[in-house]
């Protein structure tokens, strides 16, 4: 059988998103599942990422499975000069699944075709990040019940957000989203994403700041205005306070209305906001575990 | 007066029908059979000899490059003997000699003329434009799907970015 690797969010059908979301409802409710017994997975982050890895590691361990590994790459045969290549070749024959985050694009795609035994992206350089992307669905189907007819607002880094443009790319596969997006002149939706959603025929909407408009919204999902993303540290200035979400934002807003965020936040949403029921972003954080442990079951064929 | 008309007006006879002798006189050699490669940019001529691997095959190449051309300005000609090719090998030099014509010779009468097409996927020959993609830090075949052939664009299969045609750097 052919090994399933999922290295981007377009390796998934529609179907498979919808087999991972329903395994992950099954975790939520059941999660310790001793499936990876005898199973061994290796943990390579060649970056640190505390978040993405101990989410990973905590679904690897309900799942009753090993873990062998590393954090980040500074005790490394990689600082000796081995090659991503040498080390996956050496690894897959110790593992039985392959979880990688690395800092270089493409990298996770490399791996996948190297080692013999499956390999899941955790994140390549500013490329892909679908555990992520999956984690946020399964979050907003949580929240909304369907994936049909949501009017999706996305604010911030629309440039270089590799969750953004992921999740885009999966929400075009269901009936009917709207998409509006927030973002400075800078770091605005590229052409490629404005083409693809063009050709699909789905309606979109660019804005420069919040407006009343977000009282049509079914899902924000804000992201980072990073500094280091702006050519003209003034520039950054100007909207550094331009998409900061505040809790008196949200008045007039829809009662179904969930806020996600990948996390970590830094100041785009003001922590009056935590208070407010419509605030999901640590609950998306806690579904992350449950999603992963089922791409893990789908790719392992433990379901 | 009138003899020096006369001999200038000889001179410059004599001096055309020297130029029409030149351009007619092949520049490269004819094959007995084989295939002659024409109308390359001549700056790729050696990009070309390497994709195609002329430098490893038994049969004789003859080539010459910086020929005046009409279309290219300066282009090169490849005349391999007893060399043919399939499509898919030579559609591989598409990208850095798009106009590059090609005759099958047999007894030095050309049998079958062809031109080149851009590929569906394009493996090797070409950098990714993007410095933090693998392909750019490991010793690693490129490989890409070509998403536009006019003006080229091509989608990385490692980190997904599209390298398009003012970016085109060959490996």
């Amino acid at each position: 059988m052919k090994k399933k690797d999922l290295i981007s969010i377009t390796d998934y059908t529609r179907e498979e998103y919808l087999r991972i979301m329903e395994l992950a409802g099954e975790f939520e409710k059941n999660p310790n599942q001793n499936l990876l017994a005898g199973k061994v997975v290796a943990s390579l982050f060649f970056e640190p990422s505390t978040r993405t890895r101990l989410s990973f590691e905590s679904a690897i361990n309900r799942l009753g499975g090993k873990i062998i590994g590393f954090a980040d790459s500074d005790n490394l045969s990689v600082k000796k000069g081995e090659t991503l290549h040498d080390t996956i070749r050496m690894v897959s024959s110790y593992a039985d699944l392959i979880v990688i985050r690395h800092p270089l694009e493409g990298s996770a795609r490399y791996a996948a075709e190297i080692s013999p035994v499956p390999v899941l992206n955790a994140g390549d350089g500013a490329n892909q990040h679908p555990t992520q992307t999956l984690l946020d669905m399964y979050s907003i189907l949580k929240t909304q019940h369907t994936f049909d007819n949501l009017n999706i607002f996305i604010v911030g880094d629309l440039k270089y957000g590799r969750t953004v443009h992921s999740l885009l790319m999966a929400m075009s596969q269901f009936e009917n989203p709207i998409f509006n997006f927030i973002a400075p002149d800078e770091l605005q939706m590229p052409q490629e994403y404005k083409l693809y959603l063009r050709e699909k025929g789905i309606r979109f909407f660019e804005h420069k700041e919040f407006t009343e408009i977000i009282s049509e919204a079914d899902i924000i999902y804000m992201t980072r205005v990073q500094k280091e993303r702006f050519s003209d540290p003034i520039e950054y200035e100007k909207v550094r306070n331009v998409y900061i979400l505040r809790n008196a934002m949200l008045n007039n807003t829809k009662p179904n209305l969930r806020i996600l965020h990948p996390l970590p936040r830094v100041n785009e949403i003001h922590p009056d906001v935590d208070k407010n029921e419509k605030a999901y972003y640590f609950e998306q954080a806690r579904n992350g575990v449950f999603t992963r442990q089922a791409i893990i079951a789908h790719t392992m064929n433990l379901k | 007066m009138i003899g020096l008309k006369c001999s200038l007006r000889v001179r410059y006879v004599i001096y055309n029908i020297k130029l029409k002798r030149m351009k007619k006189k092949l520049k490269v050699s004819a094959i007995r059979n084989g295939t002659v490669i024409d109308h390359i940019p001549a700056g790729n001529l050696f990009k070309v000899i390497a994709i195609l691997g002329l430098d490893q095959v038994e049969g004789q190449i003859t080539f010459g490059t910086n020929l005046d051309s009409g279309k290219l300005g300066r282009k090169a000609i490849i005349k391999a003997s007893e060399t043919y090719f399939e499509d898919d090998d030579i559609n591989r030099i598409a990208l850095i000699a798009p106009h590059a014509k090609l005759n099958i010779i047999k007894d030095y009468q050309v049998v079958e003329k062809k031109v080149v097409e851009i590929p569906e996927t394009i493996r090797g020959i070409v950098k990714c434009f993007n410095p933090q993609c693998i392909t750019n830090n490991e010793e690693i075949t490129t490989f890409f799907q070509v998403v536009s052939k006019n003006p080229i664009a091509l989608k990385c299969r490692y980190c997904e970015k599209i390298t398009g045609s003012d970016q085109l750097t060959m490996k």
